[in-house]
């Protein structure tokens, strides 16, 4: 039995951090459709799954890591502004289960359809030669390409930060997420707006899902317990909240880690106890409005 | 003999009709085993739908109910010798005392949150019956759950003959719908529906609205843990799967496929699902793209569902009266 | 022969069943002359194993081929009715009533994973219908599950850890650390390692345990990599083996540690890739690349080959061949289409189907046969095919087997 060295707790932390990186982002993407939208997405686990795949595959056909990084939030974040277009704007009005139903049929779709383009078994992935190896942070060795992640993901929040604070169609977004009513009677086309916004949130998805493949088997299914564990992250985060997406993505990351630290077999169960526990303390989550959509 | 008079009387003894339905029901699916899952999976969205179509709440962790009917009433038979109707029994008492703790903890939040409450909360329920595996088998499921003969006051069945055992669970789910069909018809069913329409109105009106959702979580529970343990006396085994939330899931799907809010809906939606993923299974690999698809369809198209949608059209032409099948 | 007072009953049933054979008997009703034998082969063709079962079906569509080539039983040809049980044991005991009930089948080979075999196998056994099991599972032999009708084609988690710990401990060291999928079969790999491993001085730094499925088992690594074992043994199975492989791999961890799995499926190894698993050694039922050692597998390997363009069987493929095969030369035997005296017949059955003798042992009903150790390459290979090395042949050996006993059978024949 390895002695719990305060090295080993703050390379578990490390470890942490770059699990909740990826939760965060996905996170981010939920609470942002449903903050302006109020529709949970129960594709959410999907649209990670597919750009995992789309990101294999143009790194198959560029050759280049960085290509299939731009390309494939791209790709993803389009498939999501046709859903919503077809599939889940219709639905507008009619309660929240609708929307929720609706991309829940929509994720066995998509699981299939990417089964018939890729196959059953999935893809092997690998490392992207530039990000191989570790790097000696001082209390050991830490895998160069989970630092990565972990700033990738830092410049992806400070860049949505940027984005609806300090731009336009970010006042439109903090408005709209407010009360679409007011949007519309200044003027404002709310529906493309949320168009946006769904592309946005997929998009998003879609970049956790290429920025994660290197670090996990790519396969049609991958998407199944993701969803449930982002649900987890935007609860206690406080659904629509962008901040509480990013907390509680890392907070979920660090409870997974430390506990399969000491007691590995609880691992899973711990983030849906942590969930059950914030949801009775404090129902609305950690940041987000009481009383939001009753 | 006029339309609307015989589909009146239908509505009045809609329990009756129902089950004479399901006396011939047999004839028309290609094997027993399959009607056998549609009466339990029709039972089990029928209680699911007590909390969902009626009271409005939707659960994600009703899946629990059903794996605590299923583990407790087979438990009861593998490790407690016990005879097949106290187990069931067991079951059921069991799923009713989860439902209380669970629909304790959870109604004390709404909407959205009160989904993910049930979610996470079905999950502990999951993982804590996969780590005892000395009792539920883990992984690998409950196995050894024989019932091979039920001895009724010296009449003696045989269990394993499909046909003998679709009747005798006949027997219990009609017993079920039957309580069902009271409730909603009780007062306690008008509380329901007008806590699902106005729950600030309902408590101005003077009921004590905390109370109403406790007692039809508890009863939801209750029948969905019957279905389960009749599902464990069908397969003989218990898979661990049926505590997970896809189970959860599932039901919201059939009561959406059938129709939210109807008496009957939910079972026709159960065995519209069952019956199409038996069928696209055995056409195509990828049946799950095909359920998909019929299921987006649904919630664009026909969000009444199926039976919902039969109800409306039969209202519209004044056929039958509001809110009863 | 061993000095255990037999069990009367069992031996009673046996006899009692050999008579109740020659009658024509309830169950099988309806088996007039020239009717097809129906083999029931329930298998997850959708699901995270869809490509294993898939070539399940194609070799025992092989076995039923060369079967009706040769002329069937006295004229009747074999029929194998394919189901798909979704990797669920609910599924799968469904499909077990439908082929049961409704199709009317003979007998029931298949499934893979641990779970599904022991529903279809509680599903059958209380209707007496014969079931070979093609896949893993420790449980299915032991008492509690097993009846007269049950048989056990495939490996067991006891067996294929036992022999890949008697092959790589000696060679690598004796601190070993687990990293184990927390479900039965996990620990009954960890229990054959360390069982195999107490003679030859192995010792156990740590059994870490990780859910079932889990995508990231970064959260896991660091604190293996501070125990600094001589052997890493990842004790999981299909996606878990190929997502933890690949992430031992990124972490570095192999540059200190021999890093060996109980069992190497070719269709993981085909979809982590070689590097992933670059260097990490296991067991298998089956290999194509033994062909050169063994004539059996040769010829089993050129028949798949003429049937599916010059593609190999893989592992869990060659399973649903033999099982198939096993099941009709026992019908052959017996002379008969019914459950019991194929079963009678099944236990004497000696056979070398494609990788060796083997026969079933009396008390469970497992097939005794070699263990294949292989390890992974990724240079030197000749065609896609080519992904492992074959480092030595376990042979088949009863006395690697959990002793009866222990499985609960309380006599040894």
């Amino acid at each position: 039995m390895a002695d719990i060295t305060l090295s080993l707790l703050l390379l578990q932390l490390m470890t942490g951090i770059a699990l909740g990186a990826v939760y965060a982002l996905l996170a981010l993407g939920l609470s942002l459709i449903f903050g302006m939208l109020t529709v949970v997405n129960f594709a959410h686990g999907a649209f990670f799954m597919v750009g995992a795949f789309l990101g294999v595959y143009f790194l198959g056909l560029t050759g280049n890591f960085w290509f299939s990084l731009l390309l494939t939030p791209l790709a993803v974040g389009a498939i999501g502004l046709v859903a919503e277009r077809f599939l889940v704007r219709p639905l507008y009005g009619r309660g929240i289960d609708y929307p929720l139903l609706l991309t829940f049929g929509l994720s066995y779709v998509m699981i299939e359809a990417m089964r018939v383009a890729f196959g059953i078994e999935g893809v092997a992935t690998s490392t992207p030669p530039e990000l191989r190896g570790a790097v000696n942070l001082g209390f050991g060795h830490f895998p160069l390409y989970r630092l990565f992640l972990i700033g990738a993901t830092a410049i992806v929040v400070i860049g949505l930060w940027l984005f609806i604070e300090k731009t336009r169609f970010g006042l439109i977004i903090h408005a709209g997420s407010r009360d679409p009513e007011i949007v519309r009677v200044l003027g404002i086309d709310i529906s493309r707006v949320w168009l946006l916004v769904f592309g946005i949130g997929t998009a998003i998805a879609g970049l956790s899902g290429v920025l994660a493949a290197p670090t996990r088997a790519v396969n049609p299914e991958m998407g199944i317990s993701v969803l449930a564990e982002s649900f987890v992250v935007t609860v206690v985060g406080g659904m629509g909240s962008l901040p509480g997406a990013v907390v509680a993505g890392l907070l979920v990351g660090v409870v997974f880690s430390m506990t399969s630290l000491f007691a590995p077999d609880l691992a899973e169960l711990s983030i849906f106890v942590l969930m059950a526990v914030v949801l009775l303390i404090k129902p609305q989550g950690f940041f987000g409005k009481a009383g939001l959509m009753s | 003999m006029d339309l609307s008079k015989v589909l009146n009387l239908i509505a009045r003894h809609r329990v009756a009709a129902v089950i004479a339905c399901l006396l011939v029901f047999p004839l028309v699916m290609p094997y027993e085993a399959l009607a056998i899952n549609i009466l339990i999976f029709g039972l089990y969205a029928v209680g699911f739908n007590l909390l969902f179509g009626y009271t409005g709440m939707l659960s994600f962790g009703h899946a629990a109910f059903l794996g605590v009917g299923s583990y407790l009433c087979g438990i009861a038979i593998v490790s407690g010798g016990w005879p097949w109707w106290a187990a069931i029994a067991a079951g059921v008492a069991a799923s009713a005392l989860v439902g209380l703790v669970m629909g304790y903890l959870a109604i004390r939040t709404r909407g959205i949150y009160f989904s993910m409450v049930t979610l996470a909360l079905g999950q502990i329920v999951y993982y804590a019956f996969y780590k005892a595996e000395r009792w539920t088998g883990g992984e690998n499921g409950l196995r050894g759950i024989r019932v091979e003969t039920i001895d009724l006051l010296g009449w003696k069945l045989d269990f394993v003959d499909p046909i003998t055992k679709y009747y005798v669970i006949l027997a219990f789910v009609a017993a079920a719908l039957w309580f069902v069909s009271r409730v909603l018809s009780s007062p306690f069913g008008a509380v329901i529906e007008a806590i699902r329409e106005n729950e600030k109105r309902t408590a101005a009106c003077g009921y004590d609205v905390a109370r109403a959702k406790l007692l039809v979580f508890v009863l939801s529970a209750a029948l969905c843990g019957l279905a389960g343990a009749l599902r464990a006396l069908h397969l003989s085994i218990v898979p661990i799967d049926s505590l997970h939330y896809l189970q959860s899931g599932q039901a919201v799907m059939m009561c959406l496929l059938g129709g939210m809010g109807t008496f009957f809906g939910p079972f026709v939606g159960a065995a519209a699902f069952l019956y199409l993923e038996d069928v696209a299974t055995s056409y195509t690999k990828h049946w799950m793209a095909a359920v998909g698809v019929i299921f987006m369809v649904f919630v664009l198209f026909f969000p009444r569902g199926v039976w919902g949608s039969a109800m409306y059209w039969l209202k519209r032409h004044g056929l039958a009266k509001e809110g009863v099948a | 022969m061993s000095q255990q007072p037999i069990d009367t009953r069992r031996r009673t049933l046996i006899a009692g069943g050999a008579a109740v054979a020659a009658t024509p008997f309830m169950f099988n009703i309806a088996r007039a002359q020239g009717a097809p034998i129906k083999i029931g082969f329930p298998v997850p063709l959708t699901g995270a194993f869809s490509a294993e079962a898939q070539d399940q079906v194609r070799a025992a569509e092989i076995a039923i081929k060369d079967f009706n080539d040769a002329g069937g039983f006295g004229g009747r040809k074999a029929e194998l009715l394919v189901r798909d049980d979704k990797l669920n044991p609910g599924e799968a005991a469904t499909r077990t009533l439908e082929l049961i009930e409704k199709d009317k089948v003979n007998f029931i080979v298949g499934s893979l994973s641990a779970a599904t075999q022991l529903s279809i196998n509680a599903v059958a056994r209380d209707r007496k219908v014969l079931f070979n099991s093609i896949s893993q599972s420790d449980a299915i032999n032991e008492a509690k599950d097993w009846s007269l009708y049950t048989f056990h084609e495939a490996l067991n988690p006891h067996l294929t850890a036992g022999a890949v710990a008697r092959y790589a401990f000696p060679k690598f060291g004796k601190r070993i650390v687990y990293l184990t999928a927390d479900y039965a079969y996990g620990h009954e790999m960890v229990r054959g390692f360390q069982r195999a491993g107490a003679p030859l001085g192995a010792t156990t730094l740590a059994d870490i345990r990780h859910p079932l499925g889990v995508a990231d088992y970064s959260a896991f690594l660091p604190r293996i990599q501070a125990l600094k074992p001589d052997v890493l043994v990842l004790c999981n199975f299909g996606r878990d083996l190929v997502n933890s492989a690949k992430q031992v791999t990124d972490f570095g961890l192999k540059a200190n540690t021999k890093v060996i799995a109980p069992v190497l499926l070719y269709t993981s190894r085909q979809a982590g890739g070689a590097d992933a698993f670059e260097g990490i050694i296991g067991g298998t039922s089956y290999y194509w690349g033994m062909e050169d050692k063994i004539p059996a597998a040769k010829a089993f390997n050129d028949k798949f080959r003429k049937a599916h363009g010059g593609a190999v069987p893989s592992d869990y493929g060659a399973l649903g061949y033999a099982g198939v095969r096993s099941v009709l030369q026992a019908v052959l035997n017996a002379k008969s289409t019914d459950s019991m005296p194929v079963s009678i017949a099944l236990r004497q059955l000696k056979y070398n189907w494609y990788k060796g003798e083997q026969f079933y042992r009396k008390c469970d009903h497992q097939s005794v046969q070699s263990v294949i150790i292989v390890e992974s390459k990724s240079k030197n290979m000749k065609d896609k095919y080519d992904v492992f090395n074959v480092l030595s042949i376990e042979d088949a050996n009863e006395a690697n087997l959990r002793s009866c006993d222990e499985m609960g059978h309380k006599i040894s024949t």
